[in-house]
């Protein structure tokens, strides 16, 4: 199925084969024995049953060679992991990842980030993941790789892509509400192709023909539309849609109130979120970008915010 | 011996009137009973969730609940599952009832603990079902409760640990009053070696529940102290670490499958030599594998967290002790396939089950070594693939064992015969169900498909529509089987003393047993 895509991807598929092929033989073997004694022994046919208490040279039989058995599927096992939890090698293109609540980040050596994971073929890539909030894991099934992401530590994990195309990445650890939606591509490109995306970084330029633009991109980079939709559906977060300039029921201290969506409204919730809770949101989900979003950052955010509403400044 | 002219334990008229003679009695069939109807009301609410799940997953995006709901569905799935269905499950029900009269006893050695262990069941379960209906909504970590998910989430967690907390105690005591059983209350000439298999597993099971639950008490004790003091003992942003909190949670929850397990060993090494008119094929050696089980399944837990960043040493350890740990149940099954050899076979109600068993446990058991390796597990960790690796144990295996147990001591239990055709028929529908549900699974984990995922893409979809449609099989014969008991309890036939001619002493008493079991403590030779 998945034959030869990443560096591990054989050596793996090795070890399944060889594990699957012993256990089929034993599934097979046992239950076609069991049927064969259940229809020859039945009662009908055999009557009267011989009595058997046990025999100590079977009993040896049978737990040599399963152990033998047992030992040398761990052996696969074990080899073929060993090179995965090796070092990286020293040319491996190294890449900061962010897992949050519910979505991903992929920083580059030259400061482009991205939300999905751009590879050239045939090049070692490390990723350094941390966690700002809770458990996640990062999964990509054609490479048969995974491994756990844990707020507080830096984890690392490498791969060699053999195969243009793209591939899906999971997030497999439970992370809550989104876990299902924390999903994105590795896309693998030819080294060519690579080096055009990787030095192209005028894709925000181009975009800033709209108003708002750069702000929608800060958005996507953050991880923020994952939580607040932006088509007015509700989802952890209220949507974006159509709430600039209109006014809004919170609960703040233990008491509600409503509020006018200014830019003041907006610059607090995204440094101290859990002091104004929208009615009927929950608290303590999402975390403070202080210091990771600048005021500038905010203002073009708020200038796409008032471009999905009917409100102007 | 006869003394069925005596009243019978469910006649029998004492200190207490109605419901009270039930729920403040000491008698240990009584209480097994009770174990019984509550276990059995939470297994079907916690099944009903299961088919929630399957109907939301029948096609990709949202079927017939939000997000939301579905996490906690799940949630309350494993929990009830785990902590108030399968881990008392066998023990307490089949357990109180038949150890004491398997071993000649008129009664468990503390009959008072064990009323109590009952009340705190129940006090337990209330309390972690409580979460359901009070406070910020129904908790939504999954069972496991890992941190730091649990303390971020606003959900309401602190009953459900409170709760399992209780249950955790109900259990210590009934491990506890076993052990003592079996140590004291042996009929005389019942040397350890001539003692049944059924309490022989019960006394392995007996230990892992006195020495492993405590951890699991310490881990939410821990979790409810940091959640309601703010003491950082794992949530990083307290200066926790969240990993020693796996460790923990898998140093009890490891060995509890094999508190669950090893009952259903027992269950099935007292239906197949009964139903083969054998002894059971080396019965030291069984024993052995038993008491193997219950020692090495405290070292493995480790193979639960292949992937959360441990050494490379206590990897390659925790993987080879994980294979070796494989081999006492690799004996089992070569056994009790010896005992059906050169058998004569009766194929009971009893027996279908029990032979059910031994294919299901099998693949249970065999898709273990996948994930018991360390580079096959990297790639299935986390996916449908062990979501199906565990049901096929917990559910196939224990779940089987129990439903063979039910069959072939009912008669015994209510003194009534029940419908052996309806018992068939639901038990082809369960099997057959079963196998639809839960092999698509495998295929799913295989081709990447992570677990607890509210929603999936496209190339799942197919898989999952097989998986939802074994579901409903498996329900629907799961209420033929429920009926076909309920009604045959009621209305069955007279049960004689022995229907099947097994060996064991429940057999040599009336159906049902009068209130001492035995008027005159029976001698072994």
């Amino acid at each position: 199925m998945y034959s030869n895509l990443s560096n591990f991807s054989e050596d793996i598929n090795t070890s399944f084969i060889v594990i699957f092929s012993v256990i089929s033989f034993f599934l097979i073997a046992i239950t076609v024995t069991i049927i064969l004694f259940v229809i020859k022994y039945r009662e009908k046919k055999n009557p009267v049953p011989t009595p058997i208490e046990g025999s100590v040279i079977l009993e040896i039989i049978w737990t040599v060679i399963p152990l033998g058995l047992v030992i040398g599927m761990f052996y696969y096992g074990w080899m073929a992991w060993i090179p995965t939890v090796s070092d990286a090698p020293e040319d491996a293109i190294e890449v900061k990842t962010t897992a949050r609540m519910w979505s991903w980040l992929f920083e580059y050596e030259n400061g482009k980030k991205t939300d999905t994971l751009y590879v050239p073929e045939g090049k070692p890539v490390e990723l350094q993941m941390t966690s700002p909030d809770v458990l996640h894991s990062l999964y990509i099934p054609a490479y048969r790789i995974k491994r756990d992401i844990i707020p507080g530590r830096v984890t690392n994990i490498w791969f060699e892509p053999r195969k243009t195309g793209s591939y899906d990445l999971f997030c497999a650890e439970y992370c809550g509400l989104q876990h299902a939606f924390m999903i994105t591509e590795v896309k693998v490109l030819t080294q060519e192709e690579f080096d055009e995306w990787y030095i192209d970084t005028t894709a925000v330029v181009k975009a800033a023909a709209t108003p708002g633009a750069e702000g929608l991109q800060i958005l996507r980079m953050n991880g923020c539309i994952a939580c607040h939709s932006l088509d007015g559906s509700k989802l952890v977060g209220p949507s974006y849609k159509g709430i600039w300039g209109h006014e809004v029921e919170v609960e703040k201290g233990g008491q509600k109130q409503t509020l006018l969506v200014d830019a003041e409204y907006i610059r607090n919730s995204i440094y101290n979120p859990d002091e104004e809770i929208v009615v009927g949101y929950s608290k303590g989900l999402m975390r403070s970008y202080q210091g990771e979003l600048t005021d500038e950052d905010i203002d073009k955010i708020i200038v796409y915010l008032e471009s999905l509403s009917d409100k102007k400044e | 011996m006869d003394n069925s002219n005596l009243p019978n334990y469910l006649e029998y008229k004492g200190k207490y009137k109605g419901i009270f003679a039930w729920i403040f009695s000491t008698d240990h069939k009584r209480i097994g009973l009770l174990y019984l109807y509550s276990i059995m009301a939470f297994f079907l609410v916690a099944a009903l969730l299961g088919l929630l799940m399957k109907f939301e997953l029948i096609a990709p995006g949202k079927t017939i609940m939000e997000a939301k709901a579905y996490n906690a569905v799940f949630t309350l799935h494993g929990i009830a599952m785990i902590f108030l269905v399968v881990v008392p499950g066998i023990p307490a029900i089949l357990g109180n009832f038949f150890l004491p009269i398997m071993i000649g006893a008129k009664d468990v050695f503390y009959p008072r603990l064990n009323l109590l262990s009952w009340w705190l069941y129940v006090i337990g379960a209330v309390i972690a079902v409580s979460s359901q209906f009070m406070g910020s909504g129904s908790p939504d970590t999954g069972w496991t409760f890992y941190a730091p998910y649990s303390f971020k989430t606003q959900s309401n967690v602190l009953p459900a640990l409170v709760g399992a907390f209780v249950l955790g105690f109900s259990s210590i005591l009934t491990g506890l009053n076993f052990i003592v059983t079996m140590h004291r209350m042996r009929a005389p000439g019942m040397k350890w070696m001539k003692m049944p298999l059924f309490p022989w597993t019960l006394y392995g099971t007996a230990w892992i529940q006195l020495l492993a639950t405590p951890v699991v008490g310490i881990t939410l004790l821990m979790v409810i102290a940091e959640k309601a003091l703010s003491i950082g003992f794992f949530d990083p942003a307290l200066g926790g670490d969240p990993v020693l909190y796996q460790h923990l949670f898998w140093i009890y929850s490891h060995p509890a499958v094999y508190i669950m397990i090893l009952p259903a060993m027992g269950v099935i090494s007292e239906v197949l030599p009964t139903f083969a008119k054998k002894k059971i094929f080396g019965y030291n050696a069984i024993v052995l594998s038993t008491m193997l089980i219950a020692f090495v399944g405290y070292f493995v837990w480790g193979h639960h967290m292949f992937t959360a960043g441990m050494s490379e040493t206590s990897l390659f350890a925790f993987s080879f002790l994980t294979f070796i740990v494989a081999i006492p149940s690799a004996i089992k099954i070569f056994n009790w396939l010896a005992t059906l050899y050169k058998g004569s076979i009766m194929l009971r109600t009893p027996m279908y089950w029990a032979i059910s068993f031994l294919f299901v446990f099998m693949i249970g058991g065999l898709t273990g070594m996948v994930l018991g390796a360390l580079s096959t597990n990297v790639h299935l960790h986390d996916t449908a693939f062990v979501v199906a690796h565990f049901h096929f144990i917990v559910f196939g295996g224990v779940g089987f064992a129990f439903f063979a147990g039910i069959h072939y001591w009912f008669p015994k239990i209510y003194g009534k015969m029940y419908e052996e055709s309806w018992a068939n028929t639901g038990w082809i529908m369960f099997f057959m169900g079963f196998l639809t549900l839960y092999f698509p699974m495998f295929l799913l984990g295989i081709k990447g498909m992570p677990r607890r995922y509210y929603d999936y893409v496209p190339e799942f979809h197919f898989t999952n529509i097989i998986s939802s449609f074994g579901a409903f099989i498996m329900i629907a014969g799961l209420v033929v089987i429920l009926i076909n008991l309920f009604r045959s309890a009621k209305r069955g036939e007279k049960a004689p003393a022995s229907p099947w001619g097994g060996k064991s002493l429940e057999w040599t008493i009336s159906s049902p047993p009068t209130l001492e079991n035995f008027e005159e403590i029976p001698e072994i030779k």
